[in-house]
């Protein structure tokens, strides 16, 4: 098989991931892998904290490529995400006499990070994050040039794509994406790593911490997510749990109730959830853990 | 635990052959796929080292599209990849005859028709669920009742009904948008079609273009109990569901009684009763005993995630008679008030002298309605109109 000659193995995609520090599932690092050989959008779904946002910045340090987000947001229209002309230098230029006819012009465009990442000289990587909280027409419109990788700008023309962006759609679920976006990405679902994983995220991030605590972190951690709450400790959380507690100079999560539920807080963030988890409860878990 | 690798007939034309064979597989069993996918399929699998694992997860990420896919994704590739060494004759299924057979064993529940594995929904006890295309699968639960719902709804109910819900979703429709659009006066300039057109003005702006948020209409999700205690009101409730999805293309609609289950594609077919023959299939207990709790908790947990955000009125009809502890019903219309939505509770017994939200489950799901009020009939229903433009 010829390709395989040329092209870097999935598994080294794996490394690579790895080696910026982000540990990445089979499944996804799969998904990373043909979505940069075919070029092809990837779009994350997943609960919120499971690292769909930090796949796009492990990429772009792999790549050593610039990162260009767009956070998408209700009511997000073409004039925050694509391009929007600077009036105000347009009315003074118009005011000035000079030729009105240049007011519409590169000097007079503003860049959005859609355009933005089209016209960069080395592809970025382009993160549209939570796309799904942007409304339906916008969704359109960005199919449009994630279809064709081409801007056109009435007062100017076509802008074409002088690179290719590398492009990483993320979605929690807010609502349904439609089936043309869906099918013009490679999907990969993101879920909550397994304590491996897990081990293995907490290790390459805090690397000064001792096994015995690590392993008790994330076994309570694992657990936690399994009690009923109302917002489940992401990945993000249990790395500040861990911070925490490394910072107070604990040595064993069971060794002081008290401290265990102080730190609590950067697990638990709603009210109802840290009245769910009580001493007792916290306890429990963090015996089961150890 | 996995079979070993199916052997595939001699005849067979080859791999790309056995790769369309497979994305018509996926494709029995719901998955959304076009030509387009098949060719990105084969090109992956050029980039992919020929190992099981990698294969799989190559063809996971190309094929599946949504969460549910996902999950199911592992069975249906063992299923005809592995599938214990059996011999699959044909790669490519015809389009005749052997499709017919594999319908048949889909309805039963199985999501595949040559499957050794268990299929995904098969955990005995749960609740039944509806696929993504609406369709049944597979239920334990059994029904305590069956009833056709044509002769509790005919045509002409819905065509009034339609013109009911018309006018509730008109009402209801006083949502601003956050987008703003160009209009002939309005509360923000439009900077940039002012100065457009102040360009054959000399850059005077004479014109001034405004813009403003133009309204945007709430979507609906209406839940109607049709338990035993509610069969005297499911007549009027039925109709209005049915003329709900036919005014308005952005409802959904649910039933519940022991479970939950969505009808709104089956309530969008063109033809009325057809619609409501698809439903007596679906609503399987119709009449029976009722779990309001468990049921709008499921809602919350499920659809609502997916349905129904600050721009939804959600639309109970019920009497709140519930089998289940009322604190289940307090658990799941706070986790529905949660999502920004508003909730109206519709209830048939409100319209009684004297009554009293006495009903333990009514009680504690009172303080999360926005609006309780009664509805009996499509005229108490119609006669809603003003209360509801005023929330």
């Amino acid at each position: 098989m010829p390709p395989r000659l040329t092209m870097a193995q999935w598994t080294d995609t794996q490394t690579a991931l790895a080696t910026t520090g982000y540990v990445a599932s089979d499944d996804l690092a799969m998904a990373v892998h043909l979505s940069l050989v075919l070029g092809r959008p990837l779009l994350l779904e997943g609960a919120a904290g499971v690292g769909k946002t930090e796949v796009a910045r492990a990429l772009a340090a792999m790549k050593g490529c610039d990162l260009i987000r767009l956070q998408c947001y209700e009511g997000l229209d073409a004039g925050h995400a694509i391009y929007e002309w600077n009036y105000q230098r347009q009315l003074l230029t118009i005011r000035a006499g000079e030729d009105a006819g240049a007011v519409f012009s590169e000097t007079y465009l503003l860049e959005r990070p859609l355009l933005r990442a089209i016209r960069q000289p080395v592809a970025p990587v382009l993160l549209i994050d939570e796309i799904d909280r942007a409304d339906e027409e916008f969704e359109a419109y960005l199919l449009e040039i994630l279809s064709d990788f081409q801007i056109t700008i009435p007062e100017l023309g076509t802008i074409r794509a002088v690179t290719k962006p590398m492009v990483i759609l993320t979605a929690n679920g807010t609502r349904d994406l439609s089936d043309a976006l869906r099918r013009r990405c490679l999907y990969a679902h993101v879920d909550y790593p397994d304590r491996a994983t897990e081990l293995a995220i907490l290790g390459s991030r805090c690397p000064g911490l001792s096994y015995t605590l690590s392993t008790q972190i994330v076994g309570f951690v694992q657990s936690l997510r399994a009690e009923d709450l109302e917002k489940k400790p992401g990945v993000a959380e249990m790395l500040d749990f861990a911070a925490a507690l490394a910072g107070l100079g604990v040595n064993d999560l069971t060794a002081d109730p008290v401290i265990l539920q102080a730190t609590l807080a950067t697990l638990l963030k709603t009210q109802s959830d840290r009245a769910n988890i009580t001493t007792e409860v916290a306890q429990r878990l963090a015996g089961r853990a150890a | 635990m996995r079979g070993a690798v199916t052997r595939f007939a001699a005849r067979d034309e080859g791999p790309a052959a056995r790769l369309v064979g497979f994305m018509a597989h996926l494709r029995d069993a719901g998955f959304r796929l076009g030509v387009g996918e098949s060719d990105t399929a084969l090109r992956a699998l050029a980039a992919t080292p020929p190992q099981a694992e990698a294969v799989r997860a190559a063809l996971k990420c190309v094929t599946c599209g949504s969460a549910e896919d996902w999950a199911r994704f592992d069975v249906l590739f063992d299923s005809y990849w592995r599938s214990g060494g059996r011999v699959r004759t044909k790669a490519v299924p015809s389009p005749s005859a052997p499709s017919h057979t594999r319908n048949g064993r889909s309805a039963n529940g199985q999501s595949d028709g040559s499957g050794t594995a268990d299929s995904p929904e098969t955990t005995p006890g749960t609740e039944a669920e509806t696929g993504t295309d609406g369709r049944l699968i597979a239920s334990t639960v059994r029904n305590l009742m069956k009833k056709d719902l044509r002769e509790v709804v005919s045509p002409e109910d819905i065509r009034q009904a339609e013109a009911v819900a018309r006018r509730l979703g008109a009402a209801l429709r006083d949502r601003r948008s956050r987008r703003a659009r160009m209009a002939k006066r309005g509360a923000q300039l439009d900077l940039r079609r002012t100065l457009r057109a102040a360009i054959p003005t000399g850059g005077e702006p004479m014109t001034l273009r405004w813009k403003r948020r133009p309204d945007r209409p709430v979507k609906i999700a209406a839940l109607v109990d049709v338990s035993g205690s509610m069969t005297l009101y499911a007549r009027p409730f039925l109709a209005f569901l049915a003329g709900l999805m036919r005014a308005d293309a952005n409802s959904d609609a649910y039933l519940f009684h022991t479970r939950l289950v969505r009808i709104t594609e089956a309530l969008r077919d063109e033809d009325p009763l057809r619609a409501l023959n698809r439903i007596t299939l679906l609503a399987d207990g119709f009449g029976g005993g009722s779990k309001i709790g468990l049921a709008l908790e499921r809602f919350a947990a499920t659809y609502a995630r997916r349905f129904v955000n600050a721009r939804t009125v959600v639309m109970i009809l019920s009497d709140g008679y519930d089998t289940a502890p009322p604190e289940t019903i307090a658990r799941a219309m706070q986790a529905l008030s949660r999502r920004g939505c508003r909730i109206i509770w519709l209830n048939p017994l409100k319209s009684w002298r004297d009554y009293a939200p006495v009903a333990a489950g009514m009680a504690a799901a009172l303080p999360h309605v926005d609006l309780f009020a009664p509805a009996a009939t499509l005229e108490d229903l119609s006669a809603l109109g003003p209360e509801l433009a005023r929330l």
